[in-house]
């Protein structure tokens, strides 16, 4: 029923999500607007079912008090109920409060005191539980309402409350009153753009996690600029699958999906991912480059285990593809003969690999959040995936660059994204001013103040600079880059990065600000060096066994001494090579602190929790005895004891300067 | 379809027994191989809604009990009624089209098919069509099926199986094949479901898993449940009232918390010597 045929997003600026509802409602009413996998079946609602959804949703948390300026808070996995829930608060000018669902009850208990949520919309017991076990610490939260009710029914109802009642009870108040439903679009579309659209919680890298406040108008325009830059519409899907308190979940999906006006699919559960993935095939697809690792990973294994035939097969197509692949996607000229053979590979295994994946429509992907090793970007993009790198930050409601199609480097995060201004400070620092720019800090006016700079740029905290071809480029955070004591340049982040492109590397941590020499902690990656072990006939028991093991130590040297080769060639870098370093005993893991809940290392806290360790890098000795507390799956704690060995590596003289150095 | 059944369709179904009142009832039964007493006149029932356990050190004969109560073993005396209606001897099909269902203590699936066929499996016997519609998998033999997945696509659901619908159960962890046995004895829709050791060989959390499953399969669904379990912690977490067997002998039958502390049951236990 689109009586206002495909009209372009960006020729029709409304200010808020729930605008959005309504305008699609009327433009694409029976159009898909989500999907959720659900008894086995893709359930779906178009627009008109949705705005349905929410309207009766948005009426019952009425009825239970919920009102402008009140905020509430959302856990739990990608559900639509949950996604409703924010266009629901938002249409009583409520602002929604997205948290972690994975966090632990200390976090969680911080973020919703410090938000001052009255209602939380969870998905099912386990995080009814979690908030019930902390009811003291959080006095003005008053009403929990869930999605799932299993397990629920024996639970003291008072302050409890199913979805599903106060969306009947919506429906029943809606029956009662016809003007009702009036009422409540002419609220709607009586709220300006300077609404709090959604407070986003930060991961924490660095401290406390802080409330960031994006407005309603900024976040519209934010996302109709990248829906115009990436040319996203009404025919375009995603599977929503990130965390719903990510930034990037709720910007790339959620944003995005009411300005464009494209389809969101919730998967059947988190282990199913990659199943509904082939399902859905999704013509826009996010994911970290952790993920696409993990995919290559999985691939290469299972290549490895296939017959003699598919095994040549394979290699030989995926040669042809590195030679031909990105530049057919980029439309550069290519022989006759190499389009030929890559036609071939493409019937036989990029079409074929790209199902399996769930990747055979994907129109634009992204990557970003760490860096992504040049093999892996390439290898995706080889097989015909329009594979490119953004940077963004929560501040920035997302999108700080974006690379262009057919401009795309795996070492660069691309130009400043439409309408953004970005500036190198004279520290080095990158800063910015964007259109989906935070209007500060929930109750934390100081820390505002700090982020941002006199003339209204937000700093990033981050180190970069921009190459010859306008593309920006990220070393590090801007407070960890230091020197060593000989004055060279010492950027941990990019030497952990590099390292951390060899398959056997999950996570390094590197010291070397204020020391003598550069030194790494590593954590060597279970799935490829206990797929190596088993072909190789090493058994072991444990990651710890693993980890210490004789050959596994010399296959890590090879790549830490691959590492500072790569180092040395990068003028700026060369100085600090790893001189040394040692394998963990046990992964680092964010239950215990040591990473974030986006899995970043928490450097700091690294360094202090295994300090003898570090003092063992720098005095010279070869093994050192730790005992380290680790929590498990289930919460209980335990000890890990081991004795660590310590291994020298070689430096590599640094590389003739070849282009101008770059300060 | 956008509306997700609140209340699981999947339920025992209503034999019109009130919860509380008897649903089982055994009755002086024992049971001999040869000169072996397996099990000596024992009496216990089992009541409608309940989660009842049978425990009992290795050799008390639990799993001939349990063998007895679905049919497998005809006891030399005594009788069973179960929902009124008393037997003496059985076979193991009479019992399921009775409503008891079981899951075995070494798990017994049909290892070459995937968690979804052999829940569907466990639908075969209330499927209606015969072999002939069957066959041509055309028209009611079609709707049926069609009905039949809805309400094992429940049960993947509940048991939080969706994962590995496709997967072929032999390449599934032990806990996950014993989630799937479960899963397919739910889905005959029993009144009374025995389970032969459900936690044996399980790790702490698999265990906590399972623990969960089972009394939500009790309290969500009203499925009277009968359990066999060697772990005393687990047994008196989980059950309404435990009979304990030793040597074939009842020695106490109670609620947990006064079998905790009888006497006979100590020293089963700790091994006094006979």
């Amino acid at each position: 029923m689109s009586t206002a045929a495909t009209a372009p997003a960006a020729e029709i600026t409304l200010d808020t999500f729930p605008k959005y509802l309504l305008h699609n409602a009327a433009r694409f009413g029976n159009r898909a607007a989500m999907r959720h996998k659900d008894y086995g079946i893709w359930q779906s609602w178009n627009w008109n079912q949705q705005l349905a959804e929410i309207r009766s949703l948005a009426l019952g948390l009425q009825a239970l008090g919920l009102k402008r300026g009140d905020r509430i808070a959302v856990i739990g996995a990608n559900r639509p109920r949950l996604y409703w829930t924010f266009t629901a608060a938002q249409s009583l000018g409520a602002t929604p409060v997205p948290v972690y669902a994975d966090a632990v009850a200390e976090e969680m208990a911080y973020v919703l005191d410090h938000a001052g949520v009255r209602f939380a919309v969870v998905q099912d017991q386990e995080q009814v539980d979690k908030i019930r076990s902390f009811a003291e610490k959080i006095p003005l939260l008053t009403d929990i309402i869930y999605d799932e009710p299993r397990g629920l029914a024996d639970y003291d109802p008072r302050g409890l409350h199913a979805i599903a009642d106060l969306q009947r009870k919506g429906e029943a108040l809606l029956k009662a009153d016809t003007g009702l439903a009036a009422r409540w679009e002419e609220e709607i579309r009586r709220a300006g753009g300077d609404d709090i659209s959604v407070m986003l919680y930060t991961s924490g890298t660095t401290g406390r996690s802080k409330g960031v406040m994006i407005r309603a108008d900024a976040a519209v325009k934010a996302a109709l600029d990248t829906a115009v830059f990436d040319k996203l519409s009404e025919d375009d899907s995603v599977l929503a699958y990130l965390p719903l308190a990510w930034v990037g979940d709720h910007y790339l999906n959620y944003a995005q999906g009411y300005v464009a006006a494209f389809c969101m699919c919730c998967p059947e559960s988190n282990e199913t991912v990659a199943q509904d993935l082939r399902e859905i095939g999704p013509t826009f697809y996010f994911a970290p480059p952790r993920i696409f690792e993990g995919l290559l990973t999985s691939v290469t294994i299972r290549m490895e285990d296939a017959g003699w035939v598919k095994r040549k097969l394979f290699d030989h197509y995926i040669k042809v593809a590195r030679k031909y692949g990105e530049a057919i996607l980029e439309g550069r000229p290519v022989p006759l003969s190499g389009r030929l053979s890559y036609a071939l590979g493409k019937v036989l295994l990029y079409g074929p690999l790209r199902n399996v994946l769930g990747m055979s429509n994907i129109r634009v992907a992204y990557t970003a959040g760490e860096a992504i090793g040049q093999d892996l970007f390439s290898f995706f993009r080889s097989l015909g995936i329009n594979l490119k790198q953004l940077y963004g930050q929560t501040e920035a409601f997302l999108y700080v660059t974006a690379q262009k199609d057919g401009e795309v480097r795996a070492d660069t995060v691309g130009p400043a994204a439409p309408n953004v201004d970005i500036r190198i400070s004279d520290t080095g620092e990158v800063q910015f001013r964007s259109p989906g720019m935070f209007t500060g800090y929930f109750k934390q006016e100081g820390a505002t103040e700090e982020t941002l700079t006199e003339d209204g740029y937000v700093k990033t905290g981050d180190a970069g600079f921009f190459d010859t071809d306008g593309q920006l480029k990220i070393i590090d955070r801007a407070k960890d880059v230091g020197k060593l004591r000989s004055g060279a340049l010492f950027a941990p982040k990019y030497i952990e990065n590099t390292l951390k492109f060899f398959p056997n590397i999950k996570e390094a941590v590197a010291y070397g600000d204020g020391r003598d020499f550069a030194a790494a902690f590593i954590n060597i990656d279970l799935q490829a060096v206990g797929n190596w072990a088993e072909r190789n006939n090493i058994a072991y028991a444990s990651y710890q066994e693993l980890a210490g093991h004789r050959q596994v130590y010399d296959m890590i040297a090879r790549n830490v001494d691959e590492t500072n080769l790569r180092l040395s060639k990068e003028p700026i870098m060369a100085g600090a090579q790893i001189k040394r370093f040692l394998i963990l005993h046990k992964e680092l893991d964010a239950d215990d602190g040591e990473l974030t809940r986006t899995l970043k290392v928490r450097r700091a806290f690294v360094a202090d929790r295994y300090a003898p360790l570090i003092e063992a890098l720098y005095d010279g000795s070869t093994e050192k005895y730790v005992e380290t507390e680790m929590t498990y799956e289930d919460g209980r704690k335990g000890t890990v004891r081991a004795t660590v060995r310590i291994m020298d590596a070689k430096v590599h003289p640094a590389a003739q300067l070849v282009r101008e150095a770059a300060e | 379809m956008n509306s997700r059944p609140e209340n699981l369709v999947v339920a025992a179904p209503d034999d019109g027994i009130p919860a509380g009142e008897l649903l089982m009832d055994v009755r002086n039964v024992s049971l001999s191989f040869g000169g072996v007493k397996a099990i000596t006149d024992i009496s216990f029932n089992v009541r409608k809604g309940e989660i009842r356990a049978i425990i009992g050190p290795n050799g008390a004969g639990k799993t001939s009990m349990l063998n007895v109560i679905n049919g497998f073993y005809t006891p030399q005396q005594g009788t069973i009624v179960f929902r009124g209606q008393e037997r003496r001897s059985m076979k193991p099909h009479h019992a399921v089209r009775q409503g008891i269902a079981r899951t075995f203590q070494n798990v017994a699936l049909f290892k070459g098919m995937s968690t979804l066929d052999n829940i569907m499996a466990g639908r075969s016997v209330l499927m209606k069509r015969n072999l002939f519609w069957q066959m041509f998998w055309h028209g009611p033999a079609l709707r049926e099926e069609i009905e039949h997945r809805e309400k094992v696509e429940e049960i993947i659901d509940f048991l939080e199986i969706e994962h590995i619908r496709r997967t072929p159960v032999g390449k599934l962890p032990y806990g996950l094949q014993k989630r799937v046995e479960l899963g397919r004895a739910l889905a005959m829709e029993p009144s009374l479901l025995l389970l032969d050791e459900p936690m044996a060989g399980m790790n702490l959390e698999e265990k906590e898993d399972m623990s969960r499953f089972i009394i939500d399969v009790n309290r969500q669904r009203g499925t009277t449940i009968a359990l066999i379990e060697h772990d005393m912690g687990v047994v008196m977490d989980l059950s309404d009232r435990v009979v304990v067997l030793d040597y074939g002998k009842k020695i106490a039958d109670d609620i947990p918390d006064v079998v905790k502390s009888d006497k006979h049951v100590i020293d089963a236990y700790l091994g006094v010597a006979h």
